[in-house]
């Protein structure tokens, strides 16, 4: 089975910086991909070009084995691959169900009847929530009264529904505290066992490791090392995540410092 | 999957029925619409008129007198309302009542269209300064504020000085004359109901809220609205045409202000040049008493609807307590002041439900 998606020798430049160079990776469905990375790492451009917003200067995108050049994230959209960026796209004063629709609001009748399945939505969204394991009692609730996590949850399992195959989550823990993170790896688990591929971009390796199955670690524009889940450690990636090398000589530095 | 599957997460408060309530944004204008009903019920002076000792205000025949008021101002609210929650103002809505009367009234008299005919061109012309209002505010991306504001302005010059030019004088009159002018009174400005003597404007404002409510809870394009006015980039991102969304919302106001433009014609067979001019406030009084935010995002059609009512029997009330009718721009100003401090108060608080 051809990966979901696949990044062959990808380079991205903007003017003289070079943001990425060579890149290649993979991401299968059905499985959790981390790509994690320092800020400035790089990683910012490489879900852009992921999600439609950036064309690779060099290099080869294959969705599904099948090259593509997207030109907008409405296409990449098109072809399955959903994005959740950290504002969500979500209207804090609408209800959940509201917001669950927003764009593609499930109508009968016909025109000028046309009116919104508010009974059949409102059913929809409760379901699918519950099977992403949230509980909403009512789904007229205003998104704007969740929390960070639960808005997450939302987004998630909107863009699940909607025939997402490839799930990209910029970053959906850095903003939580320790129990909401865990809620939302939770969901990320849950896409996957769904047969999403979600690739799930963070600079915690902590998070990563708990529902990861293959990491990449992206550093100033490169790939410095790759794993997958069997034989990697959470120390092994912590440290390597953290520099290795370079920690040790700035902790010398510190004692030196001192 | 089983209920028992589902992990419930225990510090959520439960939502009680009062706070359910309160989620209602012309929940405060309700309550409000009954205090003020009270308040100028007990200061009728108009008791003392009459052989019962009763007053009028509680009566039917009062009710006929401040739903006309009422509906005039309800018929332009819901639409102002509707805009604002798209996020939108419209200033020029006032002065379209004048320039859509003038409109009609100029093509009746000085081109001898029949009344209908001038009525259905007024409605396009209407449509057609509504269309500019919204492609000038998606296009430029300037506030609407500024930009009806300009409208305001430029329709105030152009109702003054054509009007002038074409008749002589700052006033429209004869329409009555025109042919159609029988059915066209009948439709717009009739009576129903005797001996109480209820506006058929009445009936117009009860349909275009009803409509305006269906609209805005139950369909696609309700959703718009509130998105677009809740957040507009989360509305762009998830799919939602913005820009037609609105300049939608603008044609409807300016058209809405036309229709009241054209029952203020049929009733009284003319038009001054000054027409409408400082009704715009008034519309967005009645929105924003009716729990519209001033923000975007939030509010109701029937909301602005009672707000309306709220005025009407305002200004009825005023006349009916013997009081001078200058104070009711007094009342506007405090209960403006008070729906926005209520508004803050109960979205906060309904909205932070289960948030502690």
């Amino acid at each position: 089975m051809a990966p979901a998606l696949e990044l062959r020798n990808v380079s991205k430049s903007f003017g003289s910086v070079i943001a990425l160079s060579d890149i290649s990776i993979t991401v299968d469905p059905g499985s959790v991909t981390c790509i994690l990375g320092d800020n400035g790492a790089g990683k910012s451009t490489l879900i852009k070009i992921l999600s439609g917003v950036h064309k690779p200067s060099e290099g080869q995108f294959l969705v599904a084995g099948e090259e593509v050049t997207f030109n907008s994230p409405r296409e990449s959209l098109a072809r399955g691959i959903a994005s959740v960026f950290q504002d969500l796209a979500t209207v804090p004063l609408m209800s959940i169900w509201r917001n669950f629709f927003l764009g593609n609001e499930p109508t009968t009748g016909f025109f000028p009847f046309r009116v919104i399945k508010t009974k059949w939505a409102k059913d929809t969204v409760r379901s699918e929530m519950a099977a992403m394991g949230i509980d909403i009692r009512d789904p007229e609730q205003t998104v704007g009264t969740l929390s960070g996590g639960e808005r997450q949850a939302v987004a998630i399992a909107r863009a699940v529904y909607f025939g997402a195959n490839v799930l990209i989550l910029d970053e959906p823990t850095s903003a939580l505290g320790v129990k909401q993170s865990g809620v939302v790896l939770k969901y990320v688990k849950q896409a996957r066992d769904r047969g999403v591929a979600v690739v799930f971009i963070t600079h915690n390796p902590h998070h990563a490791h708990m529902v990861g199955d293959r990491f990449y670690l992206l550093n100033r524009g490169k790939l410095t090392a790759n794993y997958v889940r069997d034989n990697v450690t959470r120390e092994e990636l912590v440290k390597a995540m953290a520099g290795g090398a370079e920690l040790d000589a700035l902790a010398h530095e510190l004692e030196n410092l001192g | 999957m089983s209920a028992r599957t589902i992990a419930r997460d225990e510090r959520i408060g439960k939502i009680g029925p009062i706070l359910l309530i309160m989620r209602r944004p012309e929940l405060g204008a309700f309550m409000g619409a009954i205090v003020v009903f009270l308040m100028f019920a007990g200061f009728d002076n108009t008791g003392s008129k009459q052989a019962s000792g009763n007053g009028v205000f509680a009566t039917l025949s009062g009710a006929a007198r401040w739903t006309d008021v009422a509906s005039t101002v309800g018929i332009v609210s819901v639409s102002v309302a509707l805009l604002m929650i798209a996020g939108e103002f419209d200033l020029s809505s006032g002065v379209m009542v004048g320039t859509s009367a003038l409109f009609a009234g100029l093509l009746i008299t000085e081109w001898n269209i029949g009344v209908w005919p001038a009525i259905l061109l007024t409605m396009v012309m209407a449509a057609g300064i509504g269309f500019i209002n919204g492609w000038l505010v998606v296009k430029t991306g300037l506030p609407s504020f500024i930009v009806t504001l300009a409208m305001f302005f430029s329709l105030r010059g152009i109702n003054l000085g054509a009007t002038k030019m074409l008749t002589g004088t700052v006033r429209v009159a004869g329409v009555d004359k025109g042919s159609g002018y029988e059915s066209a009174h009948k439709v717009l400005a009739a009576e129903f109901w005797a001996p109480y003597g209820f506006k058929v404007a009445v009936l117009w404002w009860i349909a275009l809220t009803v409509l305006a409510t269906w609209v805005l809870t139950r369909t696609q394009f309700g959703n718009w609205i509130y998105a677009v006015g809740g957040d507009k980039n989360a509305a762009r991102n998830t799919g939602v045409p913005v820009k037609r969304t609105k300049i939608l919302l603008f044609i409807y106001t300016s058209m809405s202000a036309a229709l009241v433009g054209m029952i203020s014609l049929m009733r009284l067979k003319g038009v001054q040049a000054g027409q409408g001019i400082g009704e715009e406030f008034t519309f967005i009084i009645a929105a924003v008493v009716g729990g519209c935010l001033l923000t975007g995002g939030f509010g109701s059609a029937i909301g602005a609807s009672i707000g309306s009512a709220i005025i009407g029997m305002a200004f009825i009330g005023i006349a009916y307590a013997g009081w001078n009718t200058d104070w009711q721009w007094l009342f506007l100003g405090v209960i403006l002041f008070i729906a926005v401090m209520v508004n803050t108060a109960i979205s906060k608080r309904a909205h932070g439900a289960g948030k502690k």
